[in-house]
């Protein structure tokens, strides 16, 4: 069929069209918006051009360093644990000669059905001082006496990691499975029959298959707990004594509740931002790095 | 040693389902302090619940959006990701490398702007202002042009030469050939309205128009919160999302993986 590539090309365009048309209105232009009203000072919808004054505002703000101390903290301890413990459980399940494997499977998939306020409600009962952990811990003589979870500084960043750890440690180990499955088993076969131990097959045959799921979640994961909010928001408000005030939490905080302060809050966001953008250059150039011969 | 680990790690994620089926049938202060048996409360919470809220009310909003927002995404996002992959042109490729480059954008950058813009418009607490931003999702465009790359290049060739024209083309032998597509993205993104918690709390104001996840987050959010009423709504609000993914597992982590080819 002979067409005109003009032609070809604003068919094109008709499908994509509606898409296009929304995501400049809802996300092109917030994105450019927010850097404008990150200019802006002022109360409520009251704004007036305030210059780099946000930005200023943000070395002095001891509550934003808080924020953005305790997501990178989360970020540093949370995703090598669960990238790590994801791996595990992959490899541990994808022996075809385990029993119960799909049963296993589901089990731990089963968290990432919850919705993130759901399981907030479990974490947040389960964790209580006179709660089923504690109890469980003590039990087993692992705690003289109970955590108080919910009301120490410590605690409850550690309570926050357990809580994502169970929520995305079976998602994640769901692309792990993936691409184990596609290595072809006649490699390992002929690995061991050329005597080649089972650690050296690891390293030598599973590792680099995995080495792109491993980026994969790892950012995703990692802007993940950038914007993470609904679990601190329903388990410890932020708290105790800001702990685990994250910044999409104090983003959310200066704007919606008590008097709105949306350019601070603007200037605020847009440090998310730079910091996803940090990240995504870095998985940018690991993964140009891999590439190469 | 495999098995030992694998028994923790299948415990530890499933515990928490039991214990909040249990808790339902529990008082606030049995849940509190970790009883694990099932109690005798389990109609009290009910009544309790239906007293607090309109479950009915809550469960039709949730729905309603969900259903709305997954049918418009699945045409819009389904229509981009084909139009991505079918007429590429340098210029569209450039397009979608940017659509790539935002979908790192957090959500925190944006709702401020949105909900101003939503002020603007007069839409602050209704429906439409939950599902608009939500329609043309990046993730679902790109999961439906990575799916179009198997689509067979001789079926659009061969409907061209009887004559079909581009829409029809899409409508009659795309969308049938990739239903197993629909049917993975429609259970990803019925999830993600039905679980969404960040933007409806910033713009659904009154109790009439909240959605059941909203719901159970204000119950929790009370200065003692009755732990049985909210774990009955909690299951409650599970109950949907669990049903799904036991019903279609198999479409529910292939919609996962999408993403990833």
């Amino acid at each position: 069929m002979a067409q005109s590539s003009g032609k070809t090309t604003l068919t094109g365009w008709l499908f994509t069209g509606p898409a296009l048309m929304l995501l400049t209105f809802f996300m092109v232009y917030p994105i450019l918006s927010s850097l404008w009203m990150s200019l802006q000072v002022g109360k409520g919808m009251n704004f007036s051009f305030g210059g780099f004054a946000n930005m200023w505002r943000l070395t002095q703000d001891a509550v934003f360093q808080k924020a953005l101390l305790n997501t990178l903290t989360l970020l540093v301890v949370q995703v090598p644990i669960m990238i790590a413990l994801a791996m595990l459980l992959a490899v541990a399940l994808n022996d075809p000669s385990l029993k119960g494997r799909a049963l296993f499977r589901t089990a731990i998939f089963l968290p990432c059905v919850t919705s993130l306020v759901a399981y907030s409600v479990l974490f947040k009962s389960m964790f209580a001082y006179d709660g089923v952990v504690n109890r469980f811990l003590e039990a087993l003589h692992i705690l003289d006496q109970p955590i108080p979870w919910l009301s120490d500084t410590f605690w409850a960043k550690v309570l926050i990691i357990l809580a994502i750890t169970w929520r995305w440690t079976g998602y994640n180990m769901i692309f792990f499975l993936a691409a184990l499955q596609n290595i072809e088993p006649s490699i390992y076969e002929a690995a061991r029959i050329d005597g080649i131990p089972r650690w050296a097959q690891f390293q030598k045959i599973t590792l680099p298959a995995l080495i792109p799921v491993v980026l994969f979640t790892t950012v995703t994961s990692t802007i993940g707990t950038l914007q993470l909010f609904d679990e601190v928001n329903n388990i410890t408000l932020g708290g105790p004594a800001n702990a685990t005030m994250t910044l999409s939490l104090y983003i959310y905080q200066l704007s919606f509740k008590f008097m709105p302060s949306f350019g601070y809050a603007a200037t605020v966001s847009y440090v998310i931002v730079v910091l996803v953008m940090i990240l995504s250059f870095f998985q940018f150039v690991a993964a140009r790095d891999r590439r190469r011969p | 040693m495999v098995y030992t680990l694998l028994s923790i790690a299948a415990f530890v994620s499933v515990f928490p389902f039991l214990w909040l089926i249990v808790g339902a049938t529990n008082i606030s202060s049995d849940i509190l302090s970790g009883k694990t048996t099932p109690g005798h409360a389990l109609f009290d919470n009910i009544v309790k619940l239906t007293q607090q809220v309109d479950l009915v009310q809550l469960f039709y909003n949730s729905t309603k959006i969900a259903v709305i927002s997954t049918i418009l995404t699945l045409i819009v996002a389904s229509l981009a990701g084909y139009g991505f992959e079918i007429f590429k042109s340098k210029f569209s490729e450039r397009v979608f490398a940017g659509l790539l480059a935002m979908l790192s954008v957090p959500f925190a950058a944006l709702m401020i702007p949105l909900f101003v813009t939503m002020a603007q418009l007069h839409l602050i607490n209704t429906h439409t202002a939950v599902i608009l931003p939500t329609v043309a999702s990046i993730f679902v465009i790109f999961y439906f042009r990575q799916a179009s790359k198997s689509f067979p290049m001789e079926l659009r060739d061969a409907a061209r030469v009887d004559g079909l024209r581009e829409w029809q083309i899409f409508l009659f032998v795309y969308m049938p050939v990739m239903r197993s597509t629909y049917a993975a993205a429609t259970i990803i993104t019925f999830m993600a309205s039905w679980n969404n918690y960040l933007w409806p709390l910033i713009v659904l104001q009154t109790n009439e128009m909240k959605t059941i996840t909203l719901a159970v987050a204000s119950l929790l959010s009370a200065y003692v919160p009755d732990y049985g009423v909210v774990m009955v709504a909690t299951t409650l609000a599970t109950l949907p999302t669990l049903l799904i993914f036991f019903i279609l597992q198999r479409q529910f982590v292939q919609g996962l993986l999408g993403s990833l080819k």
